[in-house]
């Protein structure tokens, strides 16, 4: 084993001098009375600097270094989901303590509890890396038992244990390899964490709607399955309102929840949230499918770069099982300025806004991580990603908003003058994009699943909020009666699109989550409406129209689908409709 | 401390600047309390021999044969409940002429909250000013500042919300308090009657102003040792956090780093919050919450201080001169309390947070009609009403002058919709106008 002893302490940069190899990204051991555990991030000569993943106030000059000769790895096996971890993958639950004290770090999985083991391969199959051997409950989830991701070449199944209960570090396999060599599989495997996760045999075209339930996402910019995304806003425009609303609505399988960087207090949140809420796609609670990656803003710096890392891993990991995962970080932000408080203590040559110059490669790197691929066995898994950002003074030209729109394919930008008039979510609708809607993929699954021409419909749609919004600004410069009342019109059609399609109350039972058959059934009627011949002799009258519609439009939204009150408000807006085109025809 | 005795003097400083000294020594701790003749110190980095300082007093006169002594330790704060009735200065030391308080050595910069150890927070904490427990519906445990213009009364508006909320401890660190607020504080407490809960670390202009670095973990260690240990509602008031990062600025300079936004270090989120996020809500029933003061730059919230403050706390506090009432109010558009969704409506009345919602869009509406006006445009009849309806907001409702209890706000609130608009203008449930649209026409709130 190679050692060291710590040289100097640049707040949490360790310069370690070395005796014998060392690897980059290898992670050591430093001795302050605990063993505290340190990244190596650069090497000169016989010096290497290495970030703490702790406080380092303690160590001293002089401290002694043992490196593992591993980088960092995550633990991977039944017991993750329900775990609130943090950065580098300790149980908080674990901690005794009401305080982290430095060096406090647990397992995390549980060692003693036992599963129940269903053979999936037989005696005599013939596995690779990542095949399926068996499958255990972990709470409703069947949890594939994998051949190691990190095994290479072929193999064949000597042994397959048979039903039976196993704790994770029992053998349940025994697989030969082409010299022969017996290899003994348990239910826990490892993987260093900033190699992305192999284990399928290609990664497809994503073309199908990853559903959030949100009509501003699903008809207006639509995610997909093996998507990416990302969300940047000022600070309270509602970026974490809206990633836990799509946690909550999603037709995602699994949830890997990271909280990068941001407030205690919002996954103290997650926490009495989730195990009370009803899974939509299951039926069981909410924290069934979720694991927390937790490094908050008061939580050591450097394992903020982890959290991101373990979170993504973890995804890939349930991928590899066939699940739909759905992966949010908030805020990746918080993971760049990681990179550039530890790229400053190098001392290196800074980029723009003295972020770190290979910033737009890393978040490149890290979001081509997600994806929709093809397993050895034929059947598909997806890892969907939605970041939020959090750009310096709310102004979208800076590094990390800049570099993550080069990659992420769905753009969610909230703005401050929608939040601040309480218009929420506040996505701006035609600033924000989904490339998916362009991709042939989406446009035949959505004529053959949605509607057909439904991604016509959806861009007449943003037509009329385009035209409306020329119209008020038009209004706003000319004044009210200066313009004809027909961009009145205009403007009160987007108003009512604004109202009925866009703006959504997460904190509503039943408007909170809208099933793409509800919205195929709300952009229609919108659109009905919308193409009627309206006839106003001044544009108090449209106001008071459309107010009128834009508040019955607004209870439609409130009320179940298709129950007797939304079928009151809807028939009063038919009502509403016809007094109008009768006052036209007369 | 007996081991003081056998620590080392040195007598070489190397290299001085404004707010470092670099010297050579060896078995230092990172962080550790280091006297520079009679100016406490901190060890910020070691490389090899060179040890760098950041002499909290400042460097002036300092001389490279000045004596250097390590402590061994980091700076801490003696804890226990004779804390409570005094005021400290940076260091912990008595201001008040009495003598140290005798307890628990505690290390200033203490380890985080296990979040699952944490509750949440849902505990109401009213102020009686509607602009906050109306719109801004605060919560214990919850960390807020106030966004505030240097020439505003903000000292004075936090008093008044400490003395109106309910709290064991009111813990006040203050940075760069001029005197006089300083003594405004003193004699406010003292005038209440509530002397004997506060406990103060205050660093005035007139004292050096790096030592302020220490105030905000200083009050925190106190606030936790309450919180804690004892269990109870500690309200911790922080003022003024610009003055703070101001001086993290010159020391990160003075080490040569590359500066982010505005000359500010990098490290400026992770520094503030740090801070912040000591506010916690214990399951105990203990709790910290903070309220701090963040003052701008003309106005500017781009600017990095505020910006990263908004992005670590849990919303923040406007205050603005409204020239039409001429009277102070909490703005409603850019103050916000993430927390509030936890009581309004559960804590509060159902119809809190639809009622809260509608009125800022009318005032939403009424600010669009006031700059058409300015431009010169004719306003029509909603416009007029709007804009005669946030006057009447403004003045029964916004105005940091206002207490009353929530249901008061609430009553006022459905008053003046009534009195200004009809029903389908509102935009709130039916369900709610039934119970709260009163049948017979108001004609005034
Ligand atoms: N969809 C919504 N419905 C109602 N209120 C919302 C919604 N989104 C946001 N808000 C309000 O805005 C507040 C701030 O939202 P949120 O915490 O999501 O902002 P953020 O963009 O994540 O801010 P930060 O960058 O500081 O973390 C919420 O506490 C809530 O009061
Ligand atoms: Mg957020």
């Amino acid at each position: 084993m190679t050692t060291g002893k710590v040289v100097g302490v640049i707040s949490n940069l360790l310069l370690i001098e070395v005796e014998g190899a060392v690897t980059q990204n290898e992670i050591c051991q430093v001795n302050a009375g605990k063993w505290l555990k340190a990244e190596v991030i650069r090497i000169r000569q016989n010096i290497a600097s290495a970030q703490l993943f702790e406080s380092s106030s303690s160590i001293e000059v002089g401290a002694e270094v043992q490196f593992t000769g591993s980088m960092l790895e995550v633990e991977l096996g039944p017991g993750i989901l329900s775990r609130k971890y943090d950065g580098l993958q300790s149980d908080l639950e674990r901690m005794t303590g009401t305080f982290i004290e430095i060096g406090d770090s647990t397992d995390p999985l549980d060692k003693d509890k036992s599963y129940l083991f269903t053979p999936l391969a037989k005696d005599g199959d013939l596995v690779k890396a990542g095949h399926w051997l068996g499958s255990v409950k972990e709470n409703q989830i069947d949890h594939k038992i994998m051949v190691p991701f990190v095994w290479e070449g072929s193999f064949k199944v000597t042994w397959i244990a048979s039903e039976d209960h196993f704790r994770i570090n029992d053998v349940i396999a025994k697989i030969e390899d082409k010299g022969g060599k017996t290899h003994e599989v348990t239910m826990v495997q490892k993987w260093p964490v900033k190699v992305p996760l192999t284990g399928f045999v290609e990664k497809i075209r994503p073309g199908k709607i990853f559903q959030t339930g949100l009509r501003v996402i699903d008809t207006l910019n639509p995610m997909m399955e093996g998507g990416t995304g990302y969300i940047p806003g000022p600070f309270g425009t509602g970026k974490t309102v809206l990633q836990q609303a799509i946690a909550k609505n999603s037709e995602a399988e699994i949830l890997m929840i990271v909280a990068c960087g941001e407030r205690a207090n919002e996954v103290v949140e997650i926490f009495s949230e989730f195990p009370n809420l009803v899974d939509p796609v299951s039926g069981h609670k909410l924290d069934q499918k979720t694991a927390i990656i937790c490094n908050t803003s008061n939580m050591p710096v450097a394992a903020r770069e982890a959290s991101v890392y373990v979170g993504m891993t973890l995804a890939e990991y349930y991928r590899c099982m066939g699940y739909k995962v759905l992966l949010l970080a908030d805020s990746t932000s918080r993971w760049a300025q990681a990179l550039r408080e530890m790229s400053n203590r190098l001392e290196e040559l800074p980029g723009q806004d003295a972020f770190p110059v290979e910033l737009p490669a890393t978040i490149a790197n890290f979001y081509s991580r997600a994806g929709i691929v093809k397993l050895g066995n034929g059947q598909m898994g997806s890892v969907t990603f939605i970041g939020t950002i959090s750009p310096a003074g709310g102004n979208f030209k800076e590094p990390v908003t800049e570099s993550t729109s080069k990659v992420a394919r769905c753009f969610y930008a909230l703005s401050q003058k929608r939040a601040d008039s309480k218009r929420y979510p506040a996505i701006d609708p035609l600033a924000s994009y989904s490339k998916y809607i362009d991709y042939q993929e989406f446009g035949e699954y959505s004529d053959e699943h949605i509607q057909k021409g439904w991604v016509q419909s959806v861009k007449r749609l943003k037509d009329l909020l385009r035209i409306g919004l020329e119209a008020r600004d038009q209004i706003n410069i000319l004044g009210d009666d200066a313009v004809p009342v027909d961009y009145h019109i205009s403007f009160w059609k987007s108003e009512l699109i604004d109202f009925g399609i866009i703006q959504q109350n997460s904190f509503d039972p039943i408007d909170m989550r809208s099933e793409i058959d509800r919205q195929r059934y709300m952009l229609n009627f919108i659109l009905d409406v919308c193409s009627k011949d309206f006839q106003f002799e001044n544009f108090e009258q449209v106001r008071d129209y459309f107010k009128n519609l834009i508040n019955l439009v607004t209870q439609m939204n409130f009320s179940d689908y298709g129950s007797s009150s939304f079928k009151k408000y809807e028939e009063q807006v038919v009502e509403i409709l016809n007094q109008n085109t009768e006052l036209h025809a007369n | 401390m007996q081991t003081k005795a056998f620590r080392k003097t040195y007598t070489r400083i190397e290299r001085i600047t404004k707010a470092t000294c670099v010297l050579k020594a060896s078995s230092v701790r990172f962080g550790e309390l280091a006297w520079v003749e009679k100016k406490p110190a901190q060890v910020i980095s070691i490389i090899g021999e060179l040890v760098t300082l950041q002499v909290f007093g400042g460097t002036e006169g300092l001389s490279t044969h000045a004596h250097v002594v390590f402590t061994g330790k980091p700076p801490s704060l003696a804890v226990s409940d004779l804390l409570a009735g005094r005021f400290f200065n940076a260091l912990g030391q008595p201001l008040d002429g009495l003598s140290p308080v005798k307890g628990e050595e505690r290390e200033i910069k203490g380890p985080a909250v296990n979040p699952v150890k944490r509750a949440k927070p849902n505990v109401i904490l009213t102020t009686g000013i509607a602009g906050i427990d109306l719109n801004n519906t605060l919560v214990t445990g919850q960390k807020i500042p106030f966004f505030a213009d240097p020439d505003q009364s903000y000292n004075q508006v936090m008093a008044e919300v400490a003395l109106r909320a309910e709290a064991d401890k009111i813990i006040l660190g203050g940075m760069g308090l001029s005197n006089d607020d300083f003594i405004f504080f003193k004699n406010t407490f003292e005038a209440a009657g509530v002397l004997d809960k506060i406990v103060g670390f205050v660093n005035t202009s007139e004292d050096p102003p790096l030592e302020r670095l220490l105030i905000p973990d200083m009050a925190c260690t106190a606030a936790e040792y309450f919180a804690n240990d004892k269990k109870e509602k500690v309200l911790l008031l922080l003022t003024d956090m610009t003055l703070y990062a101001d001086a993290l600025a010159i020391v990160a300079n003075k080490m040569d780093q590359i500066p982010s936004k505005d000359s500010m270090p990098g490290s400026l989120y992770s520094d503030l919050a740090s801070i912040y996020e000591k506010a916690v809500q214990f399951e105990h029933g203990g709790s910290i919450t903070m309220i701090a003061v963040t003052t701008l730059n003309e106005g500017d919230i781009t600017h990095a201080i505020p910006d990263n403050t908004g992005y670590i706390t849990e919303g923040q506090l406007y205050l603005k001169h409204d020239t039409d009432i001429g009277k102070v109010i909490v703005d409603p558009f850019r103050s916000l309390s993430r927390l509030k969704q936890n009581v309004i409506g559960i804590k509060t009345r159902q119809d809190h947070p639809q009622l809260m919602n509608a009125l800022i869009r009318l005032y939403a509406d009424a600010m669009n009609a006031k700059t058409k006006k300015e431009n010169g445009f004719d306003l029509n009849d909603y416009d007029v009403r709007c804009l005669a309806f946030a006057r009447d907001y403004a003045t029964k409702l916004l105005a940091v002058d206002i207490n009353i209890t929530v249901n008061e706000m609430l009553d006022t609130g459905w008053g003046l919709l009534q009195a200004h608009f009809e029903k389908y203008e509102v935009g709130v449930k039916d369900e709610l106008l039934q119970k709260h649209w009163k049948k017979e026409p108001q004609t005034s709130a």
